[in-house]
């Protein structure tokens, strides 16, 4: 079930578009400010509010990178895996997190605190190799770094 | 050497709020618009100016404007979107003027919109650029605020009401009809052409799509006359042009040049090579370029030189690939790239593109045969130009055709060899 937040959050996304249908990456948008990520309990309920088929919510929530169909940890870190951080090292980033925190790309490690994602070029690739954790960049990583920048996310 | 994009932009302060942003000039343009300038008058300006967009394709400006429908019969709401998606790998030059001087774009996008006589414009931003996301917001509340945006600006007869529309990650985004469909709430598939989104764009309005660098133009050529435009530029093709560099070189980084600046002056103000390494070739404009390599550093970064010398511009940020670098594993990680974002609208891209993957991962480790090679060409051909919906297949085969071509013996030493005759890099 939706909370009245969510509700109110996603009828005000469906007042600043001409049909109902064209809110519906708002709508998802919504839930993922609430709980980080989409249930298919969730979907029915946006395909209920939007008038859509559940079929059809899910064929936009499964298509975009960063609509989370599965549960993710408390903190989402992106790592840069395109062509100037793979030319300045981002495998070793990679390799030194997969040894830190034991989990490879797209799993969670055993506390729920980070999931692990690759994500296409950052756009700072003259700072490369660069990963987002949340919405903070980091640019011009070395893998000695990463084990203090984990630690400000608890 | 002017350089009318950057010259506020200094990340050792904030960027310019409205009042600093008036205070160098700003609006200023908006104001003669408004005041003396038909809309008419504005797309004579860009035409003439012979600015190209910037996304990507080079296509004239002016003459995209130029097919939107004008007068009292056209159909409205009519839109003008900001494509700020800038998604491309490798590609760094809009993020700058986004964060740099958010007012510049929002006031190259009233200026455009007033040409197109436009209602409703957007700015679709990619989720990553969250400190672009907060100042464009920050930005178009203080346009509100000062009357350039909203019911009758400046007082006419003219409104207009700007959004900011964050993504939620896809590539295909930034293709201009599929980020149409994005917009509308759905996948981001691209839209058959014709018709075109001049005639039948978002919600079926005539619609135009231009990218953050080209709509920074136009303050300065309604400003400064596209004279002084053609004047900035060092070939037939007017203005500077924000060029990046990337790799192992000194200083990476992104500068504004005249167009038409040689690579090898670009390679210049990036500080050349990093000891020890030796340039082997670079992808002059973003993942969907072809290879040039050392006897091309004289090709002046515009639009019809760097195509003369078999490639494209693209958004002119260079990838530079070193003597170090394993050209099979440069251009397989970008093929995983592309595998991965095709939006699966058309089967030549949506099977293709990961055989392709795979097959150079294959060759990377030393499993391959001759015939893989062959697999490779047949690829280049079946998703080539005209064989899919989109460019992003024909795109990711450029990368891939010119490697074929000028790195030959490092393919045939993975056959040979049975391995990757570059030590250095750690496989998936
Ligand atoms: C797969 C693909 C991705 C694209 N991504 C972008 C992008 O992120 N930003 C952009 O401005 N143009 C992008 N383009 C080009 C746009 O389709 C379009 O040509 C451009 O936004 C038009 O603006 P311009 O005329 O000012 O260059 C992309 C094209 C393709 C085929
Ligand atoms: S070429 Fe690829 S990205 Fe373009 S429409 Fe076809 S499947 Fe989609
Ligand atoms: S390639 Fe990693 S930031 Fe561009």
């Amino acid at each position: 079930m939706l909370s009245d937040a969510e509700i109110t959050a996603i009828n005000h996304e469906i007042s600043l578009v001409p049909h109902k249908k064209a809110a519906v990456i708002e709508a998802l948008k919504v839930i993922l400010q609430h709980r980080h990520w989409v249930s298919d309990e969730c979907v029915e309920s946006v395909a209920e509010l939007l008038e859509m088929s559940p079929a059809e919510v899910d064929s936009v929530a499964s298509f975009y990178n960063l609509i989370f169909r599965k549960p993710v940890g408390r903190h989402v870190i992106h790592l840069c895996d395109s062509i100037s951080c793979y030319v300045m090292g981002y495998e070793e980033l990679y390799q030194a997190l997969q040894q830190m925190l034991d989990i490879r790309f797209g799993e969670t490690d055993t506390d729920g605190r980070f999931t692990l994602l690759p994500n296409c070029c950052l756009g700072c690739c003259d700072h490369a190799p660069a990963l987002m954790i949340d919405e903070d960049l980091y640019q011009d990583v070395k893998p000695g770094q990463l084990k203090r920048m984990l630690k400000k996310y608890s | 050497m002017e350089r009318p994009l950057t010259k506020h932009i200094s990340f050792r302060r904030p960027s310019l709020a409205l009042e600093e942003y008036e205070r160098t000039g700003g609006y200023a343009a908006v104001r003669k618009a408004l005041k003396q300038l038909t809309p008419e008058d504005i797309q004579q300006q860009v035409l003439a100016s012979t600015l190209k967009g910037r996304g990507g394709a080079g296509f004239s400006t002016g003459t995209k404007w130029g097919l939107i429908p004008m007068g009292a019969d056209a159909p409205h709401p009519k839109y003008l979107i900001a494509n700020a998606d800038e998604m491309e790998p490798g590609t760094f030059k809009d993020r700058l003027l986004l964060e740099g001087n958010p007012h510049q774009l929002i006031e190259g996008m009233i200026l455009s919109a007033y040409a197109i006589q436009a209602d409703i414009a957007y700015i679709f931003l990619r989720w990553a650029y969250r400190k672009a996301a907060v100042l464009l917001q920050q930005s178009i509340e203080e346009a509100y605020g000062a009357g350039y945006l909203g019911k009758h600006i400046l007082g006419g007869s003219w409104s207009l009401e700007m959004h900011l529309h964050t993504g939620v990650g896809r590539y295909m985004c930034g293709e201009e009809t599929a980020l149409l469909n994005a917009l509308e709430g759905k996948r981001a598939t691209p839209r058959a052409k014709p018709p075109f989104p001049q005639l039948s764009g978002l919600f079926g309005k005539p619609t135009i799509v231009n990218n953050v660098e080209t709509l920074c133009c136009i303050p300065h050529i309604v400003n400064n006359g596209a004279d002084w435009f053609k004047s900035l530029s060092r070939c037939a093709e007017g203005g500077t042009k924000l060029y990046g560099v990337s790799g192992k070189v000194n200083h990476p980084g992104c500068w504004e040049l005249p167009m038409g600046t040689t690579i090898r002056e670009l390679l210049h103000h990036a500080g050349g090579m990093k000891n020890g390494h030796r340039l082997k070739g670079l992808l002059p404009g973003g993942a969907s370029t072809d290879f040039l390599t050392e006897q091309h550093l004289d090709t002046p970064l515009d639009y019809t030189s760097v195509a003369a010398a078999g490639s494209r511009l693209g958004t002119g940020t260079i990838i530079v690939l070193d003597d170090a670098t394993c050209p099979v594993g440069f251009v397989h990680n970008l093929q995983h790239f592309f595998a991965q974002e095709s939006c699966g609208w058309c089967t030549p891209c949506r099977e293709g593109l990961p055989w392709v993957e795979k097959t150079l991962l294959s060759i990377e480790r030393g499993e391959a045969t001759p015939e893989d090679i062959e697999l490779l060409r047949m690829h280049t051909h079946m998703l080539g130009p005209g064989h899919t919906f989109c460019a992003l297949a024909p795109g990711a085969m450029e990368p891939l055709q010119s490697a074929l071509h000028y790195f030959m013996d490092d393919f045939e030493r993975h056959l040979t060899e049975k391995k990757c005759p570059y030590a250095n890099h750690l496989h998936r």
